[in-house]
């Protein structure tokens, strides 16, 4: 009996506000506003012409000037030489963005597998080596790197922007706890097979590690991607710029008398965000159906 | 095909540990072993070693008429299966099976023929496109088995291949790997540490404990004339009873009784008997407390005790039994004796005639 009333009374009671998930819903909402109103006020000011900007600030008004902006963003260049147009830095922030991101992962998988896979002497020893380097940054060997870059003639080129922040303590860090959780038998089994170390690493290894690499691409690249100190110390050439270091070169130059082109360098932090954004979104569907193949 | 010959093979870890103590046997060609023991025996140490994952520290081993110590796996012509089957996740069922041939670099089109071959044998044929995952238990055992045939090795080795099988499961892979060693002939070895398994499907039984080689025979060998309390106690289900007794000048004391038996031990030793071998008799000379009944539909086990020692009895006619005392008796061909120091199984004789029941002579002494 005291059941079905109390069912009753919750029944009747149902319209009523549950305050909890009120508060809930607005914590929700005000983090999503915090994260994305930034990025809608960048975007309206891609829509107007600078003058409007620099009479208004931003305002709620949608301009016309969405077109004129993209093409001086993308097609028009920029700064002294006239060679970084949007179009060659969005070139020069991929190939960093992947260069890096491919580098690491193959560097890391590389290194993991020899710490796994292989019965070095100090094997423990060399990886805890490697692991403490994520104590040490690229800013703490900043000047040293810089200078066996710079006598090796690297400067100003994709090699000199790349390979000196290609080893990576954390792929190897992760893709070494990987390849610890697959099965001892597998490695046997293709013993047995005849796969050698290097077609164990390429038929069974590598496509074993899909959902694991996808993951690494998205940190790599996203990390790459928004590197800023070092392409600034061995890039000065403005063809080598990327889009994250042009950006504030816009400013920079536009800091005189005339009106700084908001449109322009805000539409240009529009497309320095879409390939991160792009990346996580297409990888993610990845690898969570990696994930739920349960492959392993 | 092949005959497998070990001689002193011992392995050694750098610890220290002696995993194997010098083993030697021969296997045959086409006989199918079975390493049988508890976990930590070093069964799976000497298949290992035998398939060359892991290294022999001493003696030789040799497959076919050469000595293979320092040959790599795949150089060995062998086969291995798995416990847990050990197929690579990412490929179908048709690269697994065929993934050692690719890389010994046969045609494409024979290891297709070769796969098919392997698949129509084993009942795969219609899922040699899937991917493991989308396999039931005894299908992945299967893929493996398949993985293992493909090659036309000369030797297989099983290592523990059906204890991740539900026990039905089992029960027909088991029917259908002995099988499938008949009608192939290929010589094998196989670990497990069922003792079912070793007496169904082995030709002989290799029985280890703690690294060392309990005894060598066939299934019926090992089980009716085991070669210690290990043995005795380890095969079959129940085990042999264990029962302390005594040899006074050449007769057994036990419970009661003497049963004159020719050996060469005196004072204490154990005397063996298989539940099977002992009958319900009302004019029986063995006088047992029975406490629990165990109902198996085709037999019973009756629990119970003799003085303060534990004993089981098999039975398999249908007869009424209740738990109290109860009268048996054994014929004395049947009793086993072991050297209670070693475990040693002790050489005994009958005095006269071997058909003398104990019966015969109940309730002489004491």
């Amino acid at each position: 009996m005291a059941d079905i009333t109390s069912k009753f009374t919750r029944s009747r009671s149902l319209p009523r506000v549950k305050w909890s998930q009120v508060v809930d819903h607005a914590i929700l909402i005000a983090g999503a506003l915090f994260m994305i109103v930034p990025l809608l006020m960048v975007l309206q000011t891609t829509t107007t012409s600078d003058i409007e900007t620099m009479r208004h600030g931003p305002s709620l008004m949608i301009g016309t000037e969405l077109d004129d902006n993209f093409r001086k963003a993308m097609f028009e260049a920029s700064g002294f030489s006239g060679e970084n147009s949007g179009m060659s830095m969005l070139m020069n922030s991929l190939i960093l963005g992947i260069g890096f991101a491919v580098g690491k992962i193959v560097i890391g998988m590389m290194a993991a597998y020899a710490i796994v896979y292989f019965r070095l002497r100090f094997a423990t020893m060399a990886f805890w080596l490697i692991f403490t380097t994520l104590l040490l940054p690229l800013e703490v060997r900043i000047l040293p790197s810089y200078e066996i870059t710079q006598k090796l003639g690297l400067l100003n080129t994709y090699t000199g922007l790349i390979v000196p922040l290609i080893a990576s303590a954390t792929a190897t860090f992760f893709f070494r706890q990987f390849f610890r959780s697959v099965p001892e038998e597998l490695v046997e089994a293709a013993r047995i097979d005849g796969a050698g170390p290097v077609k164990f690493f390429i038929d069974v290894l590598v496509p074993l590690s899909q959902t694991m690499i996808a993951a690494m691409f998205i940190i790599m690249f996203v990390y790459g991607w928004n590197q800023y100190l070092w392409p600034t110390m061995v890039t000065t050439e403005e063809s080598m710029y990327t889009l994250v270091r042009g950006i504030k070169q816009i400013v920079q130059v536009l800091e005189g008398n005339e009106i700084p082109q908001y449109g322009r360098a805000n539409m240009l932090a529009i497309i320095a965000v879409i390939p991160p954004v792009a990346v996580v979104i297409f990888f993610q569907s990845w690898f969570v159906k990696g994930l739920t193949d349960s492959d392993k | 095909m092949a005959q497998v010959t070990l001689d002193a093979v011992r392995k050694i870890y750098p610890n220290g540990v002696e995993a194997v103590t010098p083993a030697s046997f021969t296997i045959e060609d086409g006989e199918f072993v079975v390493l049988v023991g508890p976990s930590g025996c070093g069964k799976s140490t000497l298949l290992r070693m035998i398939a060359g994952l892991e290294e022999i520290s001493e003696g030789d081993l040799s497959i076919g008429d050469r000595i293979v110590n320092d040959l790599d796996p795949a150089d060995r012509d062998i086969a291995m299966v798995f416990q847990n089957y050990a197929l690579y996740p990412h490929m179908t069922v048709r690269k697994n099976i065929g993934y050692g041939l690719k890389n010994r670099k046969t045609p494409k089109d024979v290891i297709e023929a070769k796969v098919q071959e392997a698949a129509a044998i084993l009942n795969l044929t219609e899922y040699l496109d899937r991917k493991p995952a989308q396999l039931s238990g005894g299908q992945r055992q299967r893929v493996a088995m398949g993985r293992a045939i493909v090659r036309d090795p000369a030797l297989f080795l099983f290592d523990e291949p059906l204890s991740n099988l539900d026990a039905k499961l089992r029960n027909q892979m088991r029917i259908e790997i002995k099988a499938l060693q008949r009608r192939l002939g290929v010589t094998s070895i196989y670990v497990t540490h069922d003792q079912v398994e070793a007496m169904t499907m082995a030709d002989r039984i290799i029985v280890l404990n703690g690294g060392k080689i309990e005894q060598i025979g066939t299934p019926s060998e090992i089980y009716h004339d085991p070669a210690s309390t290990f043995v005795a106690s380890f095969m079959g289900a129940p085990p042999m009873n264990l029962l302390a007794a005594e040899m006074i000048d050449r007769v057994l004391v036990f419970a009661g009784l003497s049963v004159p038996i020719w050996t060469t031990a005196r004072g204490p030793v154990q005397l063996g008997i298989r539940p099977e071998d002992l009958r319900l008799d009302p004019e029986g000379p063995l006088q047992m407390e029975v406490d629990l009944v165990e109902e198996l539909g085709a037999h019973r086990l009756l629990h119970g005790h003799i003085d303060d020692q534990r004993l089981t009895v098999h039975l398999s006619e249908d007869t009424p039994v209740q738990t109290g005392p109860m009268r048996l008796s054994c014929r004395v061909d049947n009793l086993c004796l072991f050297d209670p120091e070693t475990g040693r199984r002790l050489v005994t004789a009958l005095p006269d005639a071997a058909e003398s029941p104990v019966e015969a002579q109940s309730e002489t002494a004491w």
